[in-house]
């Protein structure tokens, strides 16, 4: 599904990835840890296109990603940071989405789904944050590619919605897609996800299930595990 | 690419600083005319205003929409969508909105006070083309600068500066070369001068049309024989089409090599 074979990025003077190799088949959630600056948003960022790679080749669902968009239809994307043309309304910038790709989607069980009615004719400059990431969410699960993509979804997110979009998850799971989520919440990443890959310093460190790291840093419980990855 | 102009255009009608602009022009329309109630005094007074203005919106603009739609920009860029047509669609939505304020602006009151029965029609019309033409010179250089810069201040910084360098500084240092050589013949030196930067090509077009020539001397006499002619008119155009594309293709090939 995704083919990632030797990926170097350098920004400036930062070597943000060192020759990734990896390979994604399997179906389920897939969740990309590692601290702050080891390259987990850049390396996701490549499979999208919108960091250009130093070298190294990258393909998707067999196509090679370079100068071709059309692969990122079968690709939904959450960006970490939902910001939006601040004079469109809710329901014009989802008309337009729509009007992007052209596909089947179900938008409106997604908006009964987040309670998003009463914003709809709402401009999204006068949303709060957390109904923007609802936004962001809606727009991304409502078509139906066999690949998604999350950056930090839960950012913002009341308690309510959270639960919610564990559900979209495991929903999205179920239906046979592959996920791939970074996060930094532990918690949320041992609920959810079936695999770990633990990016250090632009390489791979750990790529198995939680189960394996537990058993591979001899750690009972996940978060000390990753913890002592670190030290 | 269309798809993404017509949501910028509609994003950028709706903004309270269209409407700013476009009230802006519409009241120094009316007013200039109130109190003038000549329509070709009131063409150069409203030139020498866009002459300076609308390329100083224009950049101001093009950073503030390029910074302000950058999270936005990162959806669309997850979308099959080619990036050139996402570059090329706000920039020409920003550019198609700003010139539509212009036009309407400054055409609205002009209207009014019988634009279409006066003969003058002809000088207008070259005074909104050339607003149109900075309008889009200057955006497309404004993303220019923006795409180089990640840093918001310092891109407005660059971008203050290239407007002050072509509106002022350049004007500055053309005169002082023409002082300083006044022993040589200079008349070649300077319609290559004017030729070269958009905003004094514009005003000296639209100084030509409106036959006040005589006020140049001697030069004017020069710029007068080349202007008016089609060959001239010609090269202008040529020029100002020039200071569009050139950044307009540069859009698109940093654009293609940026990281988002």
């Amino acid at each position: 599904m995704v083919e990632i074979q030797n990926l170097h990025k350098i920004f400036g003077k930062n070597t943000v990835l060192s020759g990734i190799n990896l390979t994604i088949n399997q179906k389920g959630i897939i969740a990309i840890l590692g601290p702050n600056g080891s390259g987990k948003t850049t390396l996701i960022k490549s499979i999208l296109g919108m960091v250009i790679p130093d070298s190294g080749e990258i393909s998707v669902f067999d196509q090679n990603i370079k100068n071709n968009p059309t692969y990122r239809n079968q690709i939904d994307y959450l960006p970490q940071i939902a910001n939006f043309p601040s004079n469109l309304k809710v329901r014009e910038l989802i008309k337009m989405i729509k009007d992007l790709r052209r596909q089947s989607h179900h938008d409106r069980d997604l908006i009964e789904f987040f309670q998003l009615q009463p914003f709809l004719d709402k401009k999204l400059g006068t949303l709060s944050g957390g109904t923007k990431q609802k936004v962001n969410i809606l727009l991304t699960f409502m078509f139906d590619s066999p690949l998604i993509i999350l950056d930090e979804p839960t950012t913002g997110l009341d308690p309510i919605s959270l639960i919610r979009l564990k559900e979209l998850i495991r929903s999205a799971k179920k239906s046979g897609k592959t996920i791939l989520i970074t996060s930094h919440i532990l918690n949320f990443v041992e609920e959810v996800s079936d695999e770990i890959i633990f990016l250090l310093e632009g390489k791979i460190y750990f790529k198995g299930s939680i189960k394996d790291l537990k058993l591979k840093t001899k750690k009972q419980d996940f978060e000390h595990a990753i913890a002592s990855i670190l030290t | 690419m269309g798809k993404i102009l017509k949501y910028s255009f509609y994003d950028l009608m709706r903004s309270r600083w269209s409407y700013v602009y476009f009230v802006f022009y519409l009241l120094l329309g009316f007013t200039l005319l109130f109190l003038n109630n000549d329509l070709s005094k009131a063409v150069i007074t409203l030139m020498n205003v866009i002459i300076i203005l609308v390329p100083l919106i224009g950049t101001i603009f093009g950073v503030m929409y390029y910074y302000n739609s950058k999270e936005f920009t990162e959806l669309l860029l997850a979308q099959p969508l080619n990036r050139s047509s996402i570059f090329l669609g706000q920039y020409l939505g920003v550019a198609l909105s700003l010139s539509l304020s212009l036009v309407l602006g400054i055409g609205i009151p002009f209207v009014f006070y019988g634009l279409f029965k006066s003969t003058v029609i002809w000088d207008f019309s070259l005074l909104l083309i050339s607003g149109t033409f900075l309008t889009f010179i200057f955006t497309s250089l404004a993303f220019n600068i923006a795409l180089s810069n990640e840093n918001k201040i310092k891109g407005f910084g660059y971008a203050i500066l290239l407007w002050m360098l072509l509106a002022i500084v350049y004007d500055g240092v053309f005169l002082m070369s023409l002082i300083i050589f006044e022993d040589y013949p200079l008349d070649k030196l300077s319609l290559v001068g004017t030729i070269l930067n958009p905003i004094d090509l514009s005003r000296t077009l639209i100084l030509l049309k409106l036959d006040i020539s005589a006020l140049l001397g001697y030069t004017g006499a020069v710029f007068k024989k080349f202007f008016g002619t089609n060959y001239g008119l010609f090269i202008s155009f040529l020029s100002l089409g020039l200071w569009v594309i050139v950044p307009t293709i540069k859009i698109v090939l940093k654009s293609s090599k940026k990281d988002f």
